[in-house]
Order: structure tokens, then C-alpha cells, then sequence
């Protein structure tokens, strides 16, 4: 129960989000999802080994936090539930990759232990991106992107209707497992016998409201295609945010800034 | 049995996405051709039973423990293979993005691992070559059972596939396969169980909604081959292709610039570079510590293993590390600091106003 409850409130936090009015909000759908998709590539191109060079991407989710105004507990508490897959197949890398990579003055770290930590850092990363960008943009909006990506009209529309109605049916599901679990007291789940009855009469009931929903919207014209409002136009500071953005991550793929800084600083220092 | 991003490499995601693509483009035109507008709401109602029907727990008999629902092969059944894998599709796309069950770059993968065999291998060639003869208790069990298993098994065995191809982690491939396969086997009963008591469910109340589906009289049937010809197409690709990449040239940005410079990495020889590193080495004391080993760690970096890096380029590696994070919390925290002056103007400006 307090896991459909518990779901239903991160869509919803999410969704609040992303009807706030910041800079990075008003940035076209269109270029958040390309920076995203260059983002997430230059990240997981990344050799196993490489720890460093991936430090500096963690300025991009900063910024966009910061500037888009979303809590930083919340992101990273979400993007930690995330992981433990990634952890999972990580931690054998240490198990099957003994040899020494590294060598501090205090300790020897095997290259099983970096490829591990680097696949954490990635993993991340790759969590959080995907978090700020429907934080910061919200499902509507990047439906209009795919749009203009030519993503098919009917993916587009099917996609808005399931995200719409997540919310209907998780509640409907949610109040009747609640029913279930008031009327069978010390049972963790649904038990065997009533495993098609339950699930079934949901799906039925899903089936009409799916009918319902169809005669009320062919009522109000549904012709099969949705009429969206005008679409916001791809502006200058969009292409500026792509550039920027896209230059900065191939650069800092090329030039490793931290190992730099590192040197710089260590060279001075000693 | 979600993929994440940090577990694929850019061409085995890149290529997953283009086999994915290819086969919602081909389900798409399927379903525009012989689908009526009625079935796009339910396309979407049911992409949203799927979501929240995942969420209820089943306590599975004689184990204490619970299973869940993951809906392919049951979206298959009512909607049919091409309109049941866009489903599937939409729903493991908000997953991604709401919950970070498997990442954007990895949703090909996903896609493809539960939609396409499920759809259109399990459902095809097992589901509806049992109904054929009829529908029965016992067939609507046998299908729907061996489906799920298989359906998930090849799902596994593809994320194992996957996950070598890409290089990422160090998990020997039969070590692996002996991990995924067995735990999949457990879910895929799970998932046929409940699929079954479902099915089984709705075709006694409601014959006609489970029987038109796979007669196709309300969805249409498919023609499985057009698919399997993308599947081949793509089964190639990955086979050929791309395990060549994966061995040869592991990173797939690399590869791209080898391509389109003749180098692997950028040089840095520019006159600019170069007076930049000679200043460089005159303000730092001990500039042998620090930069003497930047070949070593090429090297490393470039093989991608072997190379062991010592503990000057280790210290500053972790020094560069901090200062870097530290940076950038800094201009967060700057951002921050001005956006609350900037409010505080607003009101200020505001009250004044009033």
C-alpha cells in the first residue's frame, strides 16, 4: 500500500516541479532532451577505469538544480533507490579485477575497486540527468519535443494517456488492496486464490472506464489525433543552452579539468 | 530486469535504440493501419493498469515472500503484439523517467528486453499457436505459463548479452548467465502465475474480450515476418558489428573522433597548450611529481587496463577530484545565493509598490 501511495506522490512531486517558472523551465523541451541525450553519451563513453574525468560532469546537475530550484535531497535521495542494479553486477568487478591500478602513498587499489566506483559515479549521473530533465520539464512538454523529434502522433498520445491516468488507476488500485488488506489482517500481500479475481475485476473495470473515457472524448470531436495548443518556438537562448552545454561536456571529455586542477594544485602545494 | 545507463556502452544503447526504433516504427504502422481511433485511449488506460497493477504485492504460496506483475505478455494477450509492445513501451519510458528504473540511454535495451520478446516472439509462436486449437482452462495456463518463462528468459539472456558487449563490468558471461538466468526463472513462473490467474479470470466473465484479442478481430493479427526480418537485420548488427567495436574500440566517442580527425584523442599542441603547460610547470615546485607520468596515464586510459598509475598521479588525481566537486557545489551554492537576493528584491520591490 505504501509503496502505490508512496509512487504515486514521486510522479506528483515531479510533476509540481516542473510547472515552476525558472530559467532552465522556459528552455524549449526540444533542446533539454538533446542535452540530455549528450549528457548521458559522452557519460557512459567514459572508459571503465575513468574516475576523474567524470568528476567534472557533476557541474551540469548542479547548475540545473540550482537554477531550475529543485531540492537537491530529493534527487539524490531518488537517484540512490535507483542503484542498487548498477551495484548489483558492479560488485563483482572488484571479485574479478585484482590487479593494481593505483597506488597511494597509504594504499593499493585494484582496478576492480575503480571500474566499481567509476560504474557508481556513472550510474549516478546518468539517474540524475534523467530526474532533473522531467523535473524541469514535465511529461507534456516532452511529449511536444518528441514531436518535433517525429516520434509517431500515436506513441505521443498513447504516452500522455497512460501517464494521465497512472493517477486514476493507481488510486483505484490503491483502494482496493487497502479494501483487501482491512478484510484479511496479517497478510503481506494478495493471496494465491484471489490473485485473478482482484487483478481481473481491476482490469475489467479498466476496460469500461477505457470506453467510457473514449465515448466522452468522441462526444467532444476526438477524431483520433490530439489538437495541441501552439507550440513554443525554438529561440536563440535554446540553441545557446545546447551549445554551451554540448561544448562544455565534449570538452571536459577531452580535457581531463579535475586531473588538471589536481597537478596544478599539487605541484603548487608541494 | 531493468539496464542502466552506466552499464552499456554508446553502441550497444545507440543500436539497441535503432532496433527498438524499428520495430515501433513497424508496430506503429500496424497499428494505424488496422486499428480503429477507439484503441488509443485504450492502448493508454491499459499502459496505466500495467504501472499500477505492478505496485500490488502477490504473496506467493509455501515462500513467505512476494512476486509482481510486469505486464508484457498479459498486454500482448488483450491488445495484441504490435499495440501491446507500444504499451509496454510507454510504460517502461515513464519508469525511466519518474522512478530511474533503467536509465534513458538504456530504454532500448528495455524496451527491446521486455516488449519485443514477449510480443512478438512469445505471444506469436507460443500464446496463439496453443489458443488456435481453441480456448481451455488448461491451454489459457500452458500458454500463458511457457510464454511468461520464455518471454523472460530471453529477456535475461539478452540483458547478459548486453552487458558483455558493452565492456563495463568485469562479470565473466557464464557467471553471469548462471546469475540471471535462475532468477529470472523464479519471476517468469511468478509472472506466468499471475498472468494466468488473470487471463483465466477475465475469459470466464468476459470470453469475448480475451478471444477477439487473439483472433485479431479487434486488434488485427500481425505478420510476424516483417518483424523477425528487423530482428535478423539488428541480430547481425550486434553480432557482427558490434562486438568488433566492443573489443577494438571500446569507446564508441573515441571511435567518432578517430573517424573524423585521424586521431583518437585531441592533441594538445596548440601553441596556446603549449605556453599554458610551460607556465605550468614553472609555478609548481615539484612539477616532475605531477605531470612527468601523463604518458603512463595515457597509456592507461587508452588500453583501458594495465597500466598501474603511481602515487604522484594518484594524489593529485584525488586532490583534482575534490577540488572539482568542491567547485562545483561552490557555484551551485552561488547560483542559490543569488537567485534568494534577486527574490528578495522582488518582494522588497513589491512592498514598495503596495
Amino acid at each position: 500500500m505504501a509503496n502505490i501511495t508512496e509512487s504515486l506522490n514521486n510522479i506528483r512531486i515531479l510533476d509540481e516541479l516542473a510547472e515552476k517558472k525558472t530559467v532552465i523551465h522556459n528552455i524549449h523541451p526540444l533542446m533539454k532532451v538533446l542535452v540530455t541525450i549528450v549528457y548521458l553519451i559522452v557519460i557512459v563513453s567514459f572508459d571503465k577505469y575513468q574516475i576523474s574525468g567524470l568528476l567534472s560532469f557533476i557541474l551540469y546537475p548542479i547548475v540545473l538544480m540550482a537554477l531550475g530550484e529543485i531540492p537537491y535531497g530529493l534527487i539524490l535521495k531518488r537517484t540512490l533507490i535507483g542503484l542498487p542494479f548498477i551495484i548489483g553486477v558492479g560488485m563483482f568487478n572488484p571479485l574479478f579485477d585484482r590487479d593494481i591500478l593505483v597506488v597511494l602513498p597509504w594504499a593499493q587499489i585494484s582496478g576492480g575497486w575503480i571500474s566499481f566506483l567509476s560504474l557508481l559515479i556513472k550510474g549516478g549521473l546518468t539517474i540524475i540527468a534523467a530526474l532533473i530533465l522531467i523535473g524541469t520539464t514535465g511529461m507534456p512538454r516532452i511529449a511536444e519535443a518528441f514531436q518535433i523529434m517525429r516520434v509517431p502522433r500515436i506513441f505521443i498520445m498513447q504516452l500522455l494517456f497512460t501517464y494521465r491516468y497512472i493517477f486514476v488507476l493507481a488510486e483505484e488500485v490503491g483502494r482496493t488492496v487497502r479494501g483487501y488488506s482491512l478484510r484479511s489482517p496479517n497478510e503481506k500481500g494478495i493471496q494465491f486464490i484471489h490473485w485473478g479475481p482482484l487483478t481481473g475485476q481491476l482490469l475489467l473495470r479498466t476496460l469500461e472506464r477505457a470506453q467510457r473515457i473514449y465515448q466522452a472524448m468522441y462526444c467532444r470531436g476526438f477524431t483520433g489525433e490530439f489538437v495541441g495548443g501552439s507550440q513554443k518556438k525554438v529561440g536563440l537562448k535554446d540553441i545557446l543552452y545546447f551549445i554551451g552545454w554540448s561544448a562544455y561536456f565534449i570538452m571536459v571529455k577531452y580535457t581531463n579539468i579535475s586531473t588538471q586542477i589536481g597537478r596544478f594544485v599539487t605541484g603548487v602545494v608541494k | 530486469m531493468h539496464m542502466a545507463d552506466a552499464l552499456i556502452s554508446p553502441v550497444v544503447g545507440g543500436t539497441m535504440w535503432a532496433a527498438t526504433a524499428g520495430i515501433a516504427a513497424y508496430a506503429t504502422r500496424k497499428v494505424q493501419h488496422e486499428l480503429d481511433e477507439k484503441k488509443v485511449p485504450l492502448m493508454g488506460v491499459m499502459g496505466a493498469f500495467v504501472f499500477a497493477s505492478q505496485m500490488i504485492n502477490f504473496t506467493i504460496p509455501g515462500t513467505g515472500s512476494s512476486g509482481h506483475l510486469g505486464g508484457g505478455i498479459l498486454l500482448a494477450i488483450l491488445l495484441g503484439p504490435s499495440a501491446g509492445f507500444l504499451t509496454l513501451a510507454s510504460v517502461l519510458m515513464i519508469q525511466a523517467l519518474f522512478f530511474a528504473d533503467g536509465g534513458l540511454l538504456a530504454l532500448g535495451c528495455n524496451i527491446f528486453n521486455m516488449g519485443f520478446y514477449t510480443c512478438f516472439i512469445a505471444y506469436p509462436f507460443i500464446y496463439k499457436k496453443m489458443m488456435s486449437k481453441g480456448y481451455s482452462k488448461k491451454r489459457i495456463f500452458i500458454g500463458t505459463m511457457i510464454s511468461a518463462i520464455i518471454g523472460l528468459q530471453l529477456g535475461a539472456f539478452s540483458v547478459v548479452l548486453q552487458t558483455l558487449l558493452s565492456g563495463k563490468t568485469e562479470l565473466p558471461f557464464q557467471t553471469f548467465l548462471a546469475l540471471m538466468q535462475p532468477i529470472h526463472l523464479a519471476i517468469g513462473i511468478v509472472e506466468g502465475l499471475v498472468t494466468t490467474a488473470v487471463v483465466e479470470f477475465v475469459w470466464r466473465t468476459h470470453p469475448e474480450i480475451i478471444e477477439k484479442a487473439a483472433v485479431g478481430d479487434a486488434l488485427g493479427s500481425i505478420s510476424i515476418k516483417k518483424v523477425l526480418v528487423i530482428f535478423v537485420a539488428f541480430a547481425v548488427i550486434i553480432g557482427g558489428g558490434l562486438s568488433w567495436f566492443a573489443s577494438s574500440n571500446p569507446d564508441g566517442l573515441e571511435w567518432s573522433m578517430f573517424h573524423a580527425s585521424g586521431k583518437e584523442e585531441l592533441e594538445s599542441s596548440s601553441p596556446v597548450h603549449q605556453t599554458l603547460a610551460a607556465i605550468q610547470e614553472k609555478i609548481s615546485f615539484l612539477p616532475d611529481y605531477g605531470f612527468k607520468e601523463s604518458v603512463d596515464e595515457a597509456a592507461a586510459t587508452d588500453n583501458g587496463e594495465s597500466e598501474i598509475i603511481n602515487p604522484g598521479t594518484s594524489v593529485s588525481g584525488l586532490a583534482g577530484g575534490a577540488m572539482t566537486l568542491l567547485l562545483a557545489c561552490l557555484i551551485g551554492m552561488l547560483i542559490n545565493k543569488m537567485k534568494r537576493i534577486n527574490k528578495g528584491k522582488l518582494i522588497v520591490s513589491e512592498e514598495n509598490d503596495v
